[in-house]
C-alpha cells in the first residue's frame, strides 16, 4: 500500500484511499473533479490519494475507490483498468467515454489500419518517406474503442461529458460518509 | 540547434546503442513513457518520449456537418477545450465567410480564451509542477503533490486552487458550461455574458491579480534562489514560434505569426495565418506517435522550433499589460541580450503571462460589447479555412476543408505539444547526460527527466489525437539492442525492476 499520513480521521472513522486514471479520455473528467474547488482542500482531510495523474505513484495500492476516465483503446488501458479493478473496493466509471467509449468510439466504423495510414502516410505536410510508427514501445492499438464494463465488472456510473463537479463532490460524499450513493435532482446528465 | 553528440537523428536503434525506459511520467496531463540510448561508454545518444496512444480525431470528423466540429474537438482536451473550441471556430469562419466576426463575437471569444489560458496555467504550475519546485525534485514520493503543498504551504494552494477557479468561472460564464461549453459558433458567439457574471467576475478580480503577481514572485524567488540549477537544468537552444499581435505585442487569440532563432534574430515575421501550413512539415518517428514539425524552409535539422510561454514572451516586442510587461523586462534580464533557452524558465513565463490574463480581462469586462451587439454575421462561403490560437502550451492549428454538402472532408490538426516534441526530447537527453551514472537507473534521474517534461507542460491528451498516450517507465537500451535495466518507482516510492532479465528483450 502506497504510504499515507494517518489512517485514521480525528472523529475515529478510517480514511478513505482514492485512486483515478485517465485511459481513452481527454481529461476533462478529471478537470472536472479539480472544479469541486475549495472542496478539494476538504476532501484532502478525509481522503488519501494514490496511484492518480495528480500524484507520482507509478503503481496503484489497495484502495476504496478508484475513479475511471476513457475507454479502452489499447492493451495497455486494458492492463490498467484490470489492476485498477483488483486494487479498488470500489470502481467507477465516470464520464461518457468509460461509460460508452465516448467521441473515441467513433473510430469503431472505420479501418484501424486504414486511419493509421492515412494520419501517418498519406496526409500533405508529411516529410518524404514517413511511415506509420511500429515500434515494440507502442502498446498494441484495439481494433475498437470499448467501454470499460466490457471488461470489468463495474460498481458505479456516472455519466456526463463531463459529469459535474457538484455531481462528483454528492458521488464522493455519499460514499465517504458509507451511504448508497444517490444522485438528486439536476446532477445527472448526458451531454 | 542542440546537437546530439554526434550521433545521427536515426529511428530505427542506431547500432552500437543500448536503451533504458521510464513508464509511467506522472504529474503531466495523460501518460508518458521515455527511452534512453546509450553507447559502449554509457553516453547517452539519443531519448525518446513516446506516445503511445492513439484516437484518430483528424480521420472521423471527416465527414461530419462542419458547425458540429467545435463542440466535437473540445473532446481532444479537457484541460485546454476551449482553445481547441475557438482554433475550429476561427477556422470555420473562414468557410462560413465570417472574417471578421463581430465586435462582440471577438471580444467574447477573447474573454473566454483568456479565461483557458489562465485556467490551465495555474493547474499545471500549482497543481501539477510546484511540488517540484517547493520541495525539491528530490523529495519524498508522497509528499510530491498537491496534497502536500496544501499541508506546508497552505496559501500557495489556496491560491492556485482559487485562480484555476477564476479562470474555469470565466469560461463558464462565456461558454455556458466549465468543461465542454458551446458558447462559439463558425461565424461567431451564441450568447452575450450575462450582467450577473460579469458583476460576479468583476467583484473576484483585484484579489485574483494580487495573487497573480504573488506568483510570478514565487518562481522569481525560486530562480534567484538557484540560479545555477533553474538556468542550467534541461536547457536546450532552439528556434522561437509564435503568434504575435499586428502591432508585435504578445498575442494569444488572434494574429500573425513570426519567429526567431536561437539568438533572437528574427527569421520570419508578418505572415498570415492562413498561410501557417504551407512553413511547416513534419517528420514521422517509429517510436511515437507524436509526430516532430519544422519549418520546411530550414529542415528538420535546423528549423524545428518552441512554443508555448517562454517563446510567446520573447518572440514578442512587448506586453500590452503595464504589470505583466514590468515583469517581462525583469524576465528577460536574465538572458543578457539573448533570448533565455533554460527549460524551468517555461514556468515563470507562464506565470507572467497567468499575470496578462488577468489584467486583459479587467480591461475586456469593462466593455458594454459583451453584454450587447450583434453575435453573428456571415459571407460567400469558402471551401476551406485554417484557425491558429496560441493555446496555453503553445501554437494551435486547425485546418478544415467542406464540401458543398456541409460535411468536412479534410480535417489537420497541429497541436501545441506536437511543437515542442523535438525540444521535450532534446530536454531529456540533456538531463539524461547530465545525471545517468554508468548503468543503472536511478530514482533521481527517473525524477529529474520527468521535472525537464513538466517544464513543458505537455499535453498528452491533446498530443494523442493522432494515437498516443504513455505511462511513464524508464528503460536503459545498450549496444545492440539489449534492454539493460528498466525502472519503475513502486508503490512505495523504491525503485522497482519490472523485468528482470535484460538480455531477453531486444529493441528494433
Ligand atoms: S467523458 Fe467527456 S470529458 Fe470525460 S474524458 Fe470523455 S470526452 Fe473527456
Amino acid at each position: 500500500m502506497n504510504p499515507s499520513a494517518s489512517l485514521k480521521l480525528p472523529d475515529g472513522r478510517r480514511r478513505l484511499r482514492l485512486a483515478t486514471t485517465s485511459l481513452a479520455g481527454c481529461f476533462g473528467c478529471h478537470m472536472s473533479f479539480l472544479d469541486i474547488d475549495e472542496r478539494l482542500l476538504m476532501l484532502i482531510e478525509r481522503v488519501d490519494f494514490d496511484r492518480s495523474p495528480f500524484t507520482d505513484f507509478k503503481k496503484i495500492g489497495h484502495c476504496d475507490i478508484g475513479l475511471v476516465e476513457g475507454g479502452l483503446c489499447s492493451v495497455e488501458n486494458v492492463q490498467v483498468l484490470r489492476e485498477f479493478r483488483a486494487h479498488c473496493r470500489t470502481l467507477v466509471a465516470v464520464g461518457a467515454c468509460a461509460i460508452n467509449g465516448g467521441l473515441p468510439a467513433q473510430r469503431n466504423h472505420l479501418d484501424l489500419g486504414q486511419i493509421l495510414a492515412e494520419v501517418y502516410r498519406e496526409r500533405p505536410g508529411l516529410a518524404p518517406g514517413s511511415a506509420v510508427p511500429d515500434d515494440p514501445e507502442l502498446p498494441l492499438l484495439l481494433n475498437r474503442v470499448h467501454p470499460i464494463h466490457e471488461v470489468v465488472q463495474v460498481d458505479y456510473f456516472l455519466p456526463g461529458c463531463p459529469p459535474s463537479a457538484d455531481a462528483i463532490w454528492s458521488f464522493l460524499n455519499d460514499l465517504m460518509d458509507g451511504r448508497t450513493p444517490h444522485l438528486g435532482h439536476g446532477l445527472i446528465r448526458y451531454d | 540547434m542542440t546537437d546530439l553528440a554526434g550521433a545521427p537523428a536515426s529511428d530505427a536503434l542506431p547500432a552500437g546503442l543500448r536503451r533504458v525506459a521510464i513508464d509511467p511520467l506522472s504529474r503531466v496531463e495523460g501518460h508518458g513513457k521515455v527511452t534512453l540510448l546509450v553507447d559502449e561508454h554509457n553516453r547517452v545518444r539519443q531519448a525518446r518520449l513516446h506516445i503511445v496512444e492513439f484516437r484518430g480525431f483528424e480521420k472521423f470528423i471527416e465527414g461530419r456537418p462542419y458547425w458540429e466540429v467545435p463542440v466535437m474537438v473540445q473532446r481532444l482536451c479537457g484541460i485546454c477545450p476551449v482553445s481547441h473550441h475557438l482554433a475550429a471556430s476561427k477556422a470555420l469562419d473562414h468557410v462560413v465567410g465570417a472574417v471578421p466576426v463581430t465586435r462582440s463575437a471577438t471580444l467574447l471569444r477573447r474573454l473566454m480564451h483568456y479565461g483557458q489560458v489562465l485556467q490551465s496555467h495555474a493547474t499545471h504550475f500549482f497543481h501539477l509542477a510546484s511540488p517540484d519546485l517547493l520541495f525539491g525534485f528530490d523529495s519524498e514520493v508522497s509528499r510530491r503533490n498537491l496534497m502536500a503543498v496544501a499541508e506546508t504551504c497552505p496559501d500557495v494552494a489556496r491560491q492556485g486552487v482559487l485562480l484555476r477557479k477564476f479562470g474555469q468561472e470565466v469560461i463558464r460564464a462565456t461558454a455556458g458550461k466549465r468543461v465542454h461549453g458551446t458558447g462559439s459558433v463558425p461565424g461567431g458567439m451564441n450568447r452575450h455574458l450575462s450582467r450577473e457574471d460579469r458583476a460576479l467576475l468583476h467583484e473576484g478580480l483585484p484579489v485574483m491579480i494580487d495573487w497573480a503577481e504573488e506568483a510570478v514572485d514565487l518562481i522569481a524567488r525560486l530562480h534567484a534562489e538557484q540560479p545555477g540549477l533553474y538556468t542550467r537544468f534541461a536547457s536546450v537552444r532552439s528556434n522561437l514560434l509564435s503568434l504575435v499581435g499586428m502591432d508585435g505585442s504578445l498575442e494569444l487569440y488572434d494574429g500573425v505569426i513570426r519567429a526567431r532563432d536561437a539568438t533572437g534574430r528574427i527569421l520570419l515575421d508578418g505572415l498570415s495565418d492562413q498561410a501557417c501550413l504551407e512553413l511547416l512539415e513534419e517528420e514521422v518517428k517509429p517510436w511515437t506517435y507524436l509526430k516532430f514539425p519544422y519549418l520546411k524552409s530550414l529542415g528538420p535539422e535546423q528549423g524545428w522550433y518552441r512554443v508555448g510561454p517562454l517563446a510567446r514572451i520573447q518572440n514578442c516586442d512587448f506586453i500590452a499589460s503595464a504589470r505583466a510587461e514590468a515583469r517581462r523586462q525583469a524576465f528577460l534580464a536574465l538572458g543578457q541580450g539573448e533570448p533565455v533557452h533554460a527549460s524551468l524558465a517555461y514556468h515563470w513565463a507562464r506565470m507572467i503571462e497567468l499575470l496578462h490574463c488577468l489584467e486583459m480581462i479587467a480591461v475586456l469586462l469593462a466593455d458594454p460589447a459583451l453584454l450587447a451587439g450583434d453575435l453573428m454575421t456571415a459571407g460567400e462561403r469558402q471551401r476551406a479555412g485554417t484557425g491558429v490560437i496560441e493555446a496555453p502550451r503553445g501554437t494551435l492549428i486547425h485546418h478544415y476543408e467542406v464540401g458543398d454538402d456541409d460535411l468536412v472532408t479534410r480535417c489537420n490538426l497541429i497541436v501545441s505539444t506536437t511543437h515542442n516534441n523535438r525540444a521535450m526530447n532534446e530536454a531529456v537527453c540533456a538531463v539524461a547526460r547530465e545525471y545517468l551514472d554508468g548503468q543503472t537507473l536511478t530514482d533521481g534521474l527517473l525524477n529529474h527527466i520527468e521535472v525537464a517534461i513538466r517544464a513543458y507542460d505537455p499535453c498528452l491528451s491533446c498530443a494523442t489525437h493522432a494515437l498516443g498516450r504513455m505511462p511513464l517507465e524508464l528503460t536503459l537500451v545498450g549496444p545492440g539492442g539489449a534492454v539493460l535495466d528498466r525502472l519503475r518507482r513502486s508503490a512505495e516510492g523504491r525503485i522497482e525492476r519490472p523485468h528482470a532479465a535484460p538480455e531477453a528483450e531486444t529493441a528494433r
